[in-house]
């Protein structure tokens, strides 16, 4: 399997590879189909994840080393939990020691009249007791600690670096497939995190001290017993292999249940209009079943793994029973030695079951680490600089070059060829042009969303990918017809703008964009919790406050794309008048198909195929009877 | 923080806490034959792991002691058996336990998953999405967890409690007594810790909910924290959920942990109590050192299935607050559902004839109702483009048409039917829609098409876009095969807008409802779009929410839409000429020249073309 659709998993299905000119077109009414081919061939993953073994390999490396490297800040609390346990243990072991003492001890002198024996190992016992106590408790408590930070430490890198990923990444991965790293994944780790430890340990410990007295008790029936380990190292082997490519894949079909849940929960509203209900239903039923399958898969090889070491234990029992009775019978051995080999035999075994249930939650727990470690490991398409250059001294001026910019979302398909643009501080330069002509790919250029393939893209003389990313923010807010409110209140979603404006600068912003009447007129104005993306706000009045937003941020350079398309004209004229006023002193980009837009510009740039075709004034390209006198000619004809 | 979730609030008070889990169990009944298996094959199991020792001993006292090496194969080889039987059960058991706890726990996710989806819009807006994941996810895997494993295994240690017990009473009854006498601060121990739990627990899903709404809102505005680099602050935000988590888990721990000590500590005290009794009645002769050895060394088979108990407790409690978060969304009923008597409508039989009368609405929870009272007829065929002010309420009065919000008071009829009294499925299919936000999911081309329709041809779907200018389609690398992203993130707003139109228009709905269908396109698509769309509309009745005039060109007439009412309706120069509110909302000239604009001055007349 390459690619795409490598991890749906369902009944068999085409396997997609780059299409030929040969190749018959993919019937697009396949029901089977609904996923469609991803533009991009690593678009359910990231790019460490791969299929092939030294890909698969690696990844698992980078897993274990990001594993140590998130117990390492706990290594002494977790040494401390170990020794709590080893106490335990200890205490543990001798209340069944102080029982046979007092049997044998006490129970004579009691007899004679003598009650302090026994006063003493009751005394003893009760010790043991509160020592187990004690120990238990606090290695329970800090073993919960140590795994809650770790598990805290990992959503937090795992977090910062979705933050940190270019848009294009998260345009390919999809939110969904996000939501599942940072929750589904977390958990099956924090179920490891949760317990086991101990039976890691307590297991380990008794395993090597019976085998060493097993050794010790009779040389020839331990070697019997040991020969049971290459069969258990055999399973255990085949059990590793097999379960982690199993977990794996429940990762992989547990996201495609989220981001289906996500979507179209996000969506319902197109669900339901357009009925939907039934096709999503069946499609949620693949993809769920694809879980339950995968699921099934690593529960069934747990299944197997468990008894299959049951059955070497209890083989080696038969054995050991047969062998070292005949060995008593030839008199080589003594029959205390076989009772008491037999009684450890089973101390031997036992614990192995709790190793191998372990050893299940932790192939799924890295199977979940791998896909965060293969996240963590994603080298951000668009970086911050190493070293910083600062922009010039004091509030940057803003004057924006695009030099020889050439720029594709696929490598095929170039938007921008060596496109050159200059725009000087303060200037407000409008760009226009049929759709697909690459406006938005300049203000997204510019915004630093992608960075070019070729050519460079300047600030103040300094490349955007040179300038820091806090820096670059302050100077520079793009705002886009896509307005997304946070939750939180309206006054929270303006401050977005500028985090430590006081609520009069709030109100101030509101007002000067116009926002501030019917802000004022939500139920409890500014303190409104504006609710999943922004619910109960219409379309105009979530680009008003988003609009709000960026007046507060106050950049020296504003970049507009389609930023008013669903206001009203009025509405739409004061916004206008607003920006009169602040894009004054500042250097502005606006996109719009909308002419209306343009009459706050000093400059129309027009675009078509990723060229700039016509540069000028306004009123001299209107003048001068090109496309964008053409285009303006339509625009005036279509107002009645 | 987004805090608010009402539905959150949902009180369990009154009901026991197993409530919710136990209204569950008929996603264990098809199970149940298979569960009765597993608990045989589970207590048969621990038997015949409890007789490989016995055959052991007896290896040891009878055949080697005897010399009899007959005997000793014999035995060896029931011993060989046993321990081949123990581990088959084993493997039955885990077997069968693994398959029946992921079909349950598929089948609840289904039908949590459909009753989701007949939730109305309103219920979405409400709950945070992630909360609604969680269930359907982590919440999943805690019941199946302890409907599968938990379940048994206190079911197995009760048994082997008691069984236990009874033998202890048997063998000296004064001690014996003594022994189930512990039971009863095991139980107070385990009750006082169910209760702690519950709410601790509760409280982790609920924050594990919290978590996965920041994270998907994170996703949905990422464009928005890279565009002002509010990474730090989402960072701050996520990391006080995340604390919030940590340190829930670690008071669970705290929890668990006491629990468990203290669960611990009872049996062994009991045993020192035992101890001290049974070596004073020793010496007294009442018990012989046999017994009392015996004794002890049954009793010490009951801390194995004491030391359990807290997790299995633990795992109890979890399984039940999910089961109430899933019984949440399960009991909330669907307030938008067919009628009784509901009809449904065939499209050749609908002429189109759409009137509101005396529609008013409120949202869920509103103070002010958004529509008051508001009366409008579109007769069919014809057009009608609504306009009003940002915020006046146009899309929610075009929400109410294919029924996604309940009018308040009222009533919507088409042809004369109470829209209500059409079969919701009937109603949708004859009314299309497009979004002011066109909503395309990760799939492909085809699948965003024909979301409700997966019948639609390929000449049906080949006109839908032919009409909305939507051909680029074709042009994508895999055709209409081609995944488009969330949301389409790869298309432009023009491109995404020209697809939900086609979507709409596909299967030539009776009634379309559009929201500003053409706001992202340019001019010269507009235009285009504009004229196949006009053919569309001349045969169908149509309300197109528009905001400017080369939209509302579309409509035969206008209504405008003020403070919750149609105050206006009439031909476009009409209104404009006699109506001023609508002049100023759609007028190409402005009340008043706004100053600092610093381009057209030189134009003659220019400032006044380049307003719409």
């Amino acid at each position: 399997m390459t690619g795409a659709d490598g991890d749906t998993g369902a009944p068999p299905r085409p396997v997609p590879s780059p299409r030929r000119p040969s190749d018959p077109p993919p019937r697009p009414s396949d029901p089977d189909s609904w996923r469609g081919i991803a533009t991009d061939p690593d678009a359910d993953r990231s790019r460490a994840e791969d299929s092939d073994p030294t890909a698969v390999a690696r990844l698992r490396a980078r897993s274990r080393v990001l594993l140590r490297n998130l117990l390492r800040p706990h290594r002494w609390r977790l040494a401390a939990a170990v020794a709590l346990l080893l106490s335990q243990n200890a205490a543990g072991m001798a209340g069944p020691y102080l029982v046979m003492l007092g049997i044998d001890r006490a129970i004579a002198p009691l007899r004679a009249g003598n009650p302090g024996p026994l006063v003493g190992i009751a005394a003893a016992f009760a010790v043991a007791a509160a020592v187990e106590y004690a120990a238990r408790r606090g290695f329970l408590v800090l073993s919960a600690r140590i795994g809650q930070a770790v598990l805290l430490d990992l959503r937090q890198r795992v977090y910062g670096k979705f933050l940190r990923l270019s848009v294009a990444f998260h345009e390919r991965y999809t939110s969904g497939r996000m939501v599942s790293r940072l929750t589904s994944d977390l958990d099956s780790i924090g179920e490891l995190a949760g317990g086991g430890i101990d039976s890691l340990v307590l297991a380990a410990l008794s395993i090597l001290s019976v085998a060493v007295i097993l050794l010790w008790l009779d040389p020839p029936l331990a070697a019997v017993t040991l020969l049971a380990f290459p069969l258990l190292y055999w399973l255990s082997r085949w059990f590793a292999r097999a379960s982690a490519a199993a977990y794996r894949r429940t990762r992989e079909t547990i996201a495609l249940v989220i981001v289906h849940v996500v979507e179209s929960m996000r969506g319902i509203r197109a669900v339901q209009a357009f009925r939907r209900e039934p096709r999503n239903q069946r499609i949620f039923a693949a993809v769920s079943d694809d879980y339950r399958r995968a699921s099934l898969r690593a529960f069934r090889l747990i299944a197997t793994y468990s008894p299959g070491i049951k059955v070497i234990g209890n083989v080696t029992v038969a054995v050991v029973l047969c062998y070292g009775g005949w060995r008593v019978l030839d008199g080589h051995t003594e029959i205390g030695v076989l009772a008491a080999f037999l009684l450890y035999l089973r101390r031997f075994f036992e614990p192995m079951q709790e190793l191998s249930q372990f050893y299940n939650s932790l192939q799924s727990a890295t199977a979940a680490l791998e896909k965060l470690a293969g996240v963590l490991d994603e080298r951000p398409a668009v970086p911050e600089p190493a070293r910083p250059v600062p922009l010039p001294a004091g509030r940057a001026p803003g004057a924006v070059t695009f030099r020889s910019v050439t720029f594709g979302y696929r490598p095929d398909a170039p938007i921008l060829t060596g496109l050159d643009l200059d725009i000087p501080a303060g200037q407000t330069v409008a760009l226009i042009g049929p759709t697909g002509a690459g406006k938005s790919t300049i203000a997204k250029l510019l915004a630093r969303f992608h960075d070019p393939v070729a050519g460079e893209v300047l600030l103040d003389g300094v490349d955007v990918r040179d300038v820091a990313d806090a820096e670059l923010r302050r100077a520079l807010v793009l705002v886009t017809q896509e307005t997304h409110l946070f939750g939180g209140t309206v006054a929270e979603n303006i401050r977005f703008g500028r985090p430590d404006a006081d609520d009069a600068a709030v109100q101030a912003a509101a007002r000067a964009i116009g926002a501030h009447d019917f802000i004022a007129a939500l139920p409890e104005g500014y303190a409104t919790q504006v609710q999943r993306r922004g619910g109960r706000l219409s379309a105009g009045q979530r680009q008003l406050v988003a609009f709000a937003r960026a007046f507060l941020a106050d950049p020296a350079v504003l970049i507009l794309d389609e930023a008013t398309s669903s206001l009203d004209v009025p509405t739409e004229r004061a916004v206008q008048h607003a920006l009169g006023t602040i894009l004054r002193d500042r250097t502005a980009l606006v996109i719009a198909h909308r002419l209306s837009t343009v009459e706050i510009a000093d400059r129309v740039v027009v675009l078509e195929a990723g060229r700039i075709v016509e540069d000028g004034p306004p009123a001299e390209l209107v003048a001068a009877d090109g496309r964008y006198a053409a285009l303006h000619r339509q625009w005036r004809d279509s107002l009645v | 923080m987004p805090a608010e979730c009402e539905g959150d609030s949902i009180p369990a008070t009154g009901r026991h806490p197993l409530h919710n889990l136990w209204r569950l169990r008929h996603y264990l009944r098809p199970y149940a034959t298979e569960f009765a298996w597993l608990l045989v094959a589970g207590l048969a199991a621990t038997a015949a792991g409890i007789a490989v020792p016995l055959v052991a001993q007896r290896v040891v006292d009878g055949p080697v002691a005897r010399q009899d090496p007959g005997g000793l194969v014999r035995l060896a080889g029931l011993a060989l058996l046993l321990g081949l039987a123990e581990a088959l059960l084993i493997f039955i058991r885990r077997w069968v336990q693994s398959s029946s706890s992921v079909g349950m726990e598929a089948a609840i996710r289904a039908d949590v998953y459909a009753h989701l989806q007949r939730l109305p819009p309103s219920f979405h807006d409400r709950w945070q999405s992630g909360q609604l994941l969680s269930r359907i996810t982590t919440d999943l895997s805690v019941i199946r967890r302890f409907l599968s494993f938990g379940l048994f295994f206190l079911i197995l240690n009760l048994v082997t409690y008691v069984v236990v017990v009874v033998l202890l009473i048997r063998l000296h009854a004064v001690l014996g007594l003594l022994v189930a006498a512990s039971a009863v601060p095991l139980f107070r121990i385990a009750r006082r810790f169910a209760q702690a739990y519950h709410t601790a627990s509760r409280r982790m899903q609920d924050q594990q909910g919290d978590v996965a709404t920041l994270v998907e809102e994170t996703a949905q505005g990422l464009r928005t924290m890279k565009a002002y680099g509010r990474g730090p602050e989402l960072a701050a935000r996520f990391a006080e959920g995340a604390r919030a988590l940590h340190d829930t888990g670690v008071g669970k721990g705290r929890l668990l942990a006491a629990t468990s000590a203290r669960l611990d500590l009872v049996p062994n005290l009991t045993l020192g109590v035992v101890l001290v009794a049974g070596a004073a009645a020793t010496a007294n002769g009442v018990l012989t050192i046999g017994e009392l050895v015996a004794f002890v060394s049954l009793q010490l088979m009951l801390v194995w299935p004491v030391q359990g108990l807290g997790w299995i407790i633990a795992g109890g409690q979890e399984a039940a607050t999910a089961a109430d978060r899933v019984r949440e969304v399960l009991d909330t009923p669907p307030a938008i559902v067919d009628r009784p008597h509901a009809v449904a409508l065939a499209r050749a039989d609908v002429r189109g004839r759409l009137v509101f009368e005396g529609v008013s609405f409120r949202y869920p929870g509103a103070q002010a109702p958004v529509l008051q009272a508001l009366d409008l007829t579109v007769e069919p065929g014809e057009t009608v483009a609504l306009v009003g002010a940002t915020g006046s309420g146009k899309s929610t009065l075009l929400s109410l048409v294919p029924r996604l919000h309940e009018v308040s008071e009222g009533r919507i009829t088409l042809d004369g039917h109470d829209l209500r009294d059409l079969r919701l499925a009937s109603l949708r299919r004859l009314v299309g829609v497009a979004f002011e936000e066109p909503t395309l999911f990760s799939m492909s081309v085809w699948e965003n098409l024909t979301l409700g329709r997966p019948d639609a041809g390929e000449e049906e779907v080949r006109a839908a876009l032919a009409l909305a200018q939507a051909d680029f389609a074709y042009d994508l690398p895999w055709g209409l095969t081609t995944r488009v992203g969330e949301q389409g993130l790869s298309l432009s707003g023009g491109q995404r807008q020209r697809l939900a139109l086609a979507r709409a228009v596909l299967g030539r709905p009776a009634v379309l409802v559009l929201d500003d269908p053409l706001s992202a396109l340019d001019v010269h698509t507009e235009a285009m779009v504009e004229a196949s769309l006009r053919r569309v509309l001349r045969t169908t009745t149509a309300l197109v929410v528009a905001h400017r005039p080369s939209t509302i060109a579309l409509a035969d007439r206008v209504a405008l839409l003020e403070a919750g009412r149609i105050t206006a309706v009439g031909r476009h120069s009409t209104l404009l000429a006699t109506v001023p509110a609508y002049r100023a909302l759609l007028s190409a000239e402005p009340p008043a020249r706004p100053p600092g604009t610093t381009a057209g001055d030189s134009a003659p007349g220019g400032r006044g073309l380049v307003r719409s």
